[in-house]
């Protein structure tokens, strides 16, 4: 693959940080603000991928190894589903907010809506981690002839 | 309503049994299209339109993709007798539904005017009234989402999880048995 020049590596180093950043504060904030889980997620990804765009995929996997991306894909959608089945031990049904019931907080503050900003915060998790997954896994493991297997993503990590 | 629906799931189940047990690919694609359709049917007469539309683009593409990729392989040809059978056929279908969805055009509330204003018990009305006082979210979307929705967002997650775990099944090169050990 071609080297990306200069100015896009030095760019996408500075900018890579406050997308991340940014992405953060959509997720922390969705029950605030315009933004979510989802959206969130999304942001997240997208700086990794960026990387990825930048530096190659050898940069990017040293930000977010392989072996980690497949466990935190897994683990949000496990604490989104243990998040709703909370709702279904203590207050009878699947996905009732138990937090709020039992602590209402103030509205318009950060800490408050119970499990609505510890679902947005499984969301993201998992969106990030299966969105770079399917950036990654598309990009390098190729059906075609020429393409890497797995081994190609797991060797790289151990280095 | 019931029996109605009763007959639609029947029709869903037979449409299933078929998909599977036919040794015609094409078929097949026909009898899994029908099973979706009549998925999307059964949403209506349960009075969720916003689901049923996902089911019929679903279906839509999905049929056009999978003919698509059974073309070449396992595909009839037609006479030129029944082609036109087959025209008049899908001519007047055609015509059907421009008729349908004109009528139903016709229904749509004015651009601006929320459908809340016109059906006051709404669900949508409700959620913007109680959205704050029982979910102490300031964002309103996120408190459906979350919250009153908090099912289809979990659907949602589910099929996520089920596209990351099929493309990793589908583009690895080696099966997981065959692989040599690199000890």
């Amino acid at each position: 693959m071609k080297e990306t020049s200069t100015i896009v590596k030095t760019i996408s180093r500075c900018v890579v940080g406050f997308i991340f950043l940014y992405g953060l504060y959509i997720v922390c904030y969705g029950h605030l603000t315009p933004g979510g889980g989802f959206t969130g997620g999304v942001i997240l990804a997208s700086a990794f991928v960026l990387e990825m765009l930048a530096w190659g995929k050898e940069e990017a996997l040293k930000s977010l190894p392989f072996r980690l991306a497949k466990p935190f894909d897994s683990a949000g959608a496990l604490a989104f589903l243990v998040l709703g089945l909370l709702g279904l031990l203590l207050g009878g049904d699947f996905f009732v907010n138990v937090i709020q019931k039992a602590y209402p907080g103030k509205p318009f503050s950060l800490f408050n809506a119970g499990i609505i900003p510890l679902c947005n915060i499984a969301i993201a998790i998992k969106v990030c981690a299966s969105l770079f997954l399917v950036i990654l896994v598309l990009s390098v493991l190729r059906v075609a002839a020429g393409g890497g297997t797995e081994d190609d993503l797991t060797t790289q990590e151990e280095e | 309503m019931i029996n109605l629906l009763t007959l639609v799931l029947i029709f869903m189940i037979i449409g299933a049994i078929i998909s599977i047990w036919t040794t015609d690919l094409l078929s097949a694609i026909i009898a899994v299209g029908a099973v979706g359709f009549g998925s999307s049917v059964v949403f209506l007469l349960l009075r969720a339109p916003d689901v049923a539309l996902a089911p019929v683009v679903v279906e839509v593409l999905m049929l056009v993709i999978l003919i698509r990729a059974t073309v070449g392989r396992d595909v009839h040809t037609i006479g030129s007798a029944r082609e036109i059978f087959g025209l008049s056929v899908a001519a007047v279908l055609v015509l059907l539904l421009l008729a349908f969805a004109v009528h139903a055009i016709g229904g749509l509330p004015e651009f601006g005017e929320p459908v809340m204003a016109r059906v006051a018990d709404a669900p949508a009305s409700y959620y913007l009234e109680n959205g704050l006082s029982q979910t102490g979210s300031a964002n309103i979307v996120t408190a459906v989402l979350l919250d009153f929705r908090g099912y289809d967002t979990l659907g949602e997650a589910t099929v996520l999880f089920g596209a990351i775990l099929g493309a990793m099944t589908l583009l690895r090169r080696k099966s997981r048995t065959d692989k040599p050990r690199q000890e």
